[in-house]
């Protein structure tokens, strides 16, 4: 039996009149950081987008513990288990730091029923939103921010993550805490689906890689070997890993 | 486990400060006044009246501000629900004997239990109407802004037809209550000032739905979730709840509040028409967009500027009182173009 978690074959999106993902073939181990890596307008974010439902398929099969995905709601789809942070990392600002992860709680109706045990978890890994706590979230820092958007995505286990791009404007201090946490996150089997251009990042967390160009995945394999292919990188993305450290 | 510790400095981050500018706002307009009419006691009378009106509209408009923030919807048709609030309440106050009987009975008990029961019976039929208002006008035209001006502005010429089809074309009394005629007279300064009851009670009515809706807001998850739908619907439902059934939930207590506010309204005017609530309609949008689109506070705060302005303009100059809600609609949007608290939106 196959330890896929998640499974595209032949996807393709259109948005309006555009022609965005021309057949998407990409498999997610469960356990697994599958990065998501190519050049901008590659596909990534819509691939992510539409594995949530955000944006509709209109061709191929998307399954998630081998059940179809296609034609459920957004909201079904998370409930499935798959949490979703995308690139503008969707805080609420106007609600506190506290009221955003109670939202993303579904089964908690206010912050005492937050799963205390978890809570210490996420700040421990997280400190400044315990300092933050009563704040509203408009008020944090951009790294603050995305903190709370993976925090958010992980108080309650989720089988899924799908992140888009966590790195994109961080100082390089936050983005090797934000890498520390996300390796935590591996360390515990959470499976990862992380849309990057951040190489180094790639490097330091995936298991897998998947490159994407022009709507399609045109490599999948082992980070590891693409990391230490030089060549490869220069073919699929232009760029080597090398001198990205 | 790790702990991963990312740099926390408190004090860089500003302390999360009220914005209490409109609300000094509001108490400017207050104090201006004050001077201008001459006299306290007409002041007084003149500021009740006015913190009445605005709160009144503030019932009506709570609601579409709601439904504008969480969907995108404009629904030019919010004005059936307060004229179908007005006209059960005429047949829930004219109607049955015991109810006439409690309505002109020189009891104020018995006059607010026949107020309460309009008002349920209102906002119930009124909350009816708006599910089926959602569900066959609006929903076809979700995302469509132009559809749904024309479609929304349609559904109440339908709704007012079909108001006189039930009730009949005519003018209908709504007199007020045996024990809230007259007013409370008193004397302030030099000269008695007059707080009509009813006025007293449109006050205590408004204040109680706003806080409500305040608590229901902030210390609710359901709350929440309108707050959050009203900046970012796409991220509730990727969180896993589904924003379609939030906003028909949101839609019908919209409703059912104007239809509220059209009781309270036609008992204000105490006549009913089928007009009713397109008479108010602009008003209710001048205080949604004053308020800032999506913001309960705003819409508070909107409708009482609007309510004292309509009210002090009247007395100080009744040629230019049609236009002054406009012009203060101009004024404030050129200091804040975003309305008095605008709504973070994605």
């Amino acid at each position: 039996m196959s330890d896929e978690l998640l499974s595209l074959r032949g996807v393709h999106t259109h948005i309006g009149a555009y022609h965005i993902l021309h057949g998407v073939d990409l498999d997610v181990r469960e356990g697994e950081v599958t990065m998501l890596l190519g050049r901008n307008g590659a596909g990534k974010t819509t691939t992510l987008r539409t594995i949530m439902g955000l944006w509709a398929a209109s061709q191929g099969s998307l399954a998630f513990r081998g059940a179809p995905l296609q034609g459920r709601l957004t909201p079904e789809i998370a409930r499935l288990g798959i949490a979703y942070v995308p690139e503008n990392m969707g805080i609420f600002t106007d609600l506190t730091v506290k009221e955003n992860m109670v939202l993303a709680a579904r089964g908690a109706r206010h912050a005492g029923e937050l799963d205390a045990r978890r809570l210490d978890w996420i700040f421990g890994l997280f400190p400044a939103l315990k300092t933050f706590w009563l704040f509203p979230a408009g008020k944090l820092s951009g790294g603050q921010k995305q903190m709370l958007a993976v925090a958010r995505a992980v108080v309650e286990p989720r089988a899924l993550l799908l992140v888009d791009e966590p790195s994109k404007g961080l100082a390089p201090s936050i983005v090797n805490n934000l890498i520390a946490c996300l390796r935590e996150l591996k360390a515990q089997r959470t499976t990862i689906l992380l849309v990057e251009q951040n190489f180094a990042m790639a490097r330091a967390l995936g298991d897998r890689v998947a490159v994407m160009d022009n709507g399609r995945v045109v490599h999948a394999g082992g980070m590891a070997e693409l990391a230490d292919d030089e060549t490869l990188q220069q073919r699929l993305l232009g760029l080597s890993l090398g001198a990205h450290q | 486990m790790n702990t991963t510790a990312i740099a926390a400095a408190p004090a860089a981050i500003p302390k999360a400060r009220f914005d209490g500018r409109p609300l000094a706002l509001l108490l400017a307009l207050m104090l201006l006044a004050w001077p201008l009419i001459g006299s306290s006691s007409s002041w007084v009378t003149l500021t009740v009246a006015g913190l009445a009106m605005g709160l009144i509209i503030f019932i009506i408009a709570s609601g579409l501000t709601l439904v504008f923030g969480l969907m995108d919807v404009l629904n030019f048709g919010h004005g059936v629900f307060i004229a179908t609030g007005a006209y059960v309440a005429t047949s829930v106050l004219g109607g049955s004997a015991l109810v006439r009987g409690w309505s002109g009975a020189p009891a104020l008990g018995l006059n607010l239990a026949a107020i309460g029961l309009a008002m349920l019976a209102a906002m119930a039929v009124a909350s009816a109407v708006g599910l089926v208002f959602e569900r066959l006008i609006v929903r076809p035209v979700y995302g469509q802004h132009l559809k749904q001006i024309l479609i929304t502005m349609g559904g109440m010429i339908v709704g007012e037809e079909l108001i006189k089809v039930v009730w009949g074309p005519e003018q209908l009394p709504l007199p007020l209550p045996q024990a809230l005629h007259g007013a409370f007279v008193f004397t302030v300064g030099d000269g008695a000032a007059a707080v009509e009851k009813y006025r007293v009670l449109a006050v205590v009515v408004g204040l109680a739905v706003f806080a409500a809706l305040l608590w229901g807001l902030n210390r609710t998850k359901v709350g929440l979730l309108v707050r959050a739908g009203v900046q970012d619907r796409e991220m509730v439902e990727s969180l896993g709840y589904r924003i379609r059934r939030l906003f028909v939930g949101v839609f019908v207590a919209g409703s059912a509040l104007a239809g509220l506010g059209g009781v309270l309204w036609g008992l204000y005017q105490q006549t009913v028409v089928p007009q009713i609530g397109s008479q108010v309609n602009v008003l209710i949008f001048i205080v949604i967009i004053i308020g800032g689109l999506g913001s309960t506070l705003g819409c508070f705060v909107g409708a009482l500027l609007v309510g004292l302005m309509a009210n002090y303009t009247g007395f100080l100059a009744p040629k230019v009182a049609l236009f002054s809600n406009i012009g203060l609609m101009v004024a404030i949007l050129l200091w804040r173009p975003q309305g008095l608290y605008p709504v973070a939106k994605r």
